[in-house]
């Protein structure tokens, strides 16, 4: 197994940043997954995450100017390594004005994804600060439980509001309950209720649009103003909306009645797609 | 204050009570458990602590009441997002009557917030009671406390740039327990200014006027009885 890329371009390098900055808000652990054309952070619905999963996917090409790859066989050219996300947005964090990030997997006692940072220097001379981050390289035999999720076909689906708004209303929500239901109909309109025994708090989003149906045979005879909804757990919502630091580029939400919400969002070109249950 | 119950009762007249207001922010800082009094001239919204403190707010809330065992409704609105919360309404217990009337008043003053902001927020917290201390000569108005560290003594000259009115007609020392007090720290971080009376029997009465943004005024208004006799001769 090989891997070495770099990314040179200031640009690149803070989207970079941000996405892994965004991957550590969102999950602890994560898995990365290296193909010849992209890179996966990845999340999967195990019952210690409360099952919530997560597939972010980025195409190489748009980041790094350097990119080889071997992986495990030449049937299966990929790899798969879990690490725990912070150490890669900490490492990343010394590379905000740099000059080159380069990051490549190394055994150095045991494996590592190496991470060098050439700073900016006043001097001609270059200074490197290098980041040696612990993974683990998943067996073969586990890689069917990290392929990327089927979107089941949903009921309904909606724009997202601005994520920074929703944000601060789901932070209030959850001084008062641990439950949430997010509703949402054809008709643009999206829903967040909470409700215990003494109240009940419902903030309205209205004229979010929504996208074209996929099939308008199906849903011809359907009712625009029928809400979808699922209960979810609140902290798992507010992680979610607060790994978001910026608005995306595109926010869809889409509803499985009383089974999930899948949220597909679009940072520039990185795509996050991330799913939470309905609470049992 | 102004309330728009005018204009809203032609939609709502279901209700018994329709108010609104633009700016919650300040409302909803002060209140935790509350009682409300509605009348013409605006809502009174009383907390109780303990059954020594009182706080008061005028203001008026956009609020829908259609009577008893109906729940409270509030519409809030920010940016478009509207927020509709049921409140479940609960019998109120009799709210004290702390008797406080302006006849009584043997000692007011009333400072600049800015001036007590500072002292309310270093106040010794080991020191169960604040002791407040208007006399006629120096110190003039004094706050102390008295913890295990020693105690410690804050005044507040009558010719101050901070005292907007110093009316002391009779020295008066009285103790009141900090717990007590401290969740009028809040409205006094919101305030511009502070009337403090105290009456024959040593009651606490302290009046915040918070201004809000768009220059709106309220009034959060906190009674507090004393915590034992203290001889006058004490300073």
């Amino acid at each position: 197994m090989r891997f070495r890329a770099k990314i040179v371009d200031g640009a690149c390098l803070n989207h970079f940043t941000r996405i892994s900055n965004m991957i550590a808000k969102l999950a602890k652990t994560c898995t990365l997954r290296i193909s010849p054309d992209k890179l996966n952070f990845i999340l999967c619905d195990k019952l210690a995450n409360g099952g919530v999963s997560m597939w972010c996917e980025l195409e190489q090409e748009n980041f790094f100017n350097e990119f080889q790859m071997e992986g495990v066989s030449a049937e299966n050219n990929e790899i798969y390594l879990e690490l725990t996300s912070e150490n890669l947005s900490r490492a990343l964090k010394t590379a905000q004005n740099a000059r080159a990030l380069k990051i490549k997997l190394t055994n150095k006692h045991f494996p590592c994804l190496t991470v060098s940072v050439e700073m900016l220097s006043m001097s001609s001379s270059s200074r490197i600060v290098t980041h040696d981050i612990p993974i683990k390289v998943i067996p073969r035999k586990l890689w069917k439980d990290l392929q990327e999720p089927v979107v089941p076909d949903p009921d309904v689906s909606i724009y997202l509001p601005v994520l920074k708004t929703m944000k601060s209303v789901v932070e209030k929500m959850k001084n008062i309950s641990n439950h949430l239901v997010i509703e949402a109909n054809l008709d643009g309109e999206l829903n967040l209720k909470i409700e215990t025994e003494l109240v009940c708090v419902t903030t309205h989003f209205k004229d979010l649009g929504n996208p074209p149906l996929a099939s308008e045979s199906t849903h011809q005879d359907r009712n625009m103003e029928h809400m979808a909804e699922v209960h979810i757990d609140i902290r798992k919502l507010l992680q979610f909306l607060a790994g978001q630091q910026v608005n995306p580029t595109k926010a869809l939400c889409n509803i499985v009645n009383n089974k999930m919400v899948h949220f597909d969002l679009l940072h520039e070109d990185v795509s996050l797609q991330y799913f939470i249950p309905a609470l049992s | 204050m102004p309330l728009l119950t005018q204009q809203i009762q032609d939609e709502d007249d279901q209700d018994s009570l329709v108010a609104s207001l633009d700016n919650v922010r300040n409302l909803s800082t002060i209140l935790k458990h509350a009682t409300c009094f509605a009348t013409k001239n605006g809502i009174k919204v009383t907390v109780e602590n303990a059954k020594c403190v009182q706080a008061n707010t005028l203001t008026a809330l956009r609020m829908c009441y259609q009577g008893y065992g109906y729940p409270l409704r509030l519409f809030l609105e920010e940016g478009g997002v509207v927020t509709v919360c049921k409140i479940n309404t609960q019998d109120p217990e009799d709210t004290l009557d702390f008797d406080f009337c302006s006849t009584n008043v043997i000692n007011k003053i009333i400072l600049q917030s800015e001036g007590l902001r500072e002292a309310f927020s270093e106040l010794d917290m080991m020191s169960e009671v604040l002791q407040i201390t208007m006399s006629l000569d120096k110190p003039y108005f004094r706050l102390s406390t008295f913890g295990n560290a020693g105690s410690s003594h804050l005044d507040y000259p009558k010719d101050s740039d901070l005292m907007e009115a110093f009316h002391c007609n009779q020295i008066q020392v009285n103790r009141y327990k900090i717990s007590l007090l401290k969740p009028s720290t809040k409205a006094l971080v919101l305030s511009c200014k502070v009337s403090i009376r105290t009456d024959n029997r040593g009651f606490l009465s302290s009046q915040y006027m918070i201004r809000n943004e768009d220059g709106q005024i309220c009034f959060v208004e906190y009674y507090c009885c004393p915590d034992e006799e203290v001889p006058e001769s004490e300073s």
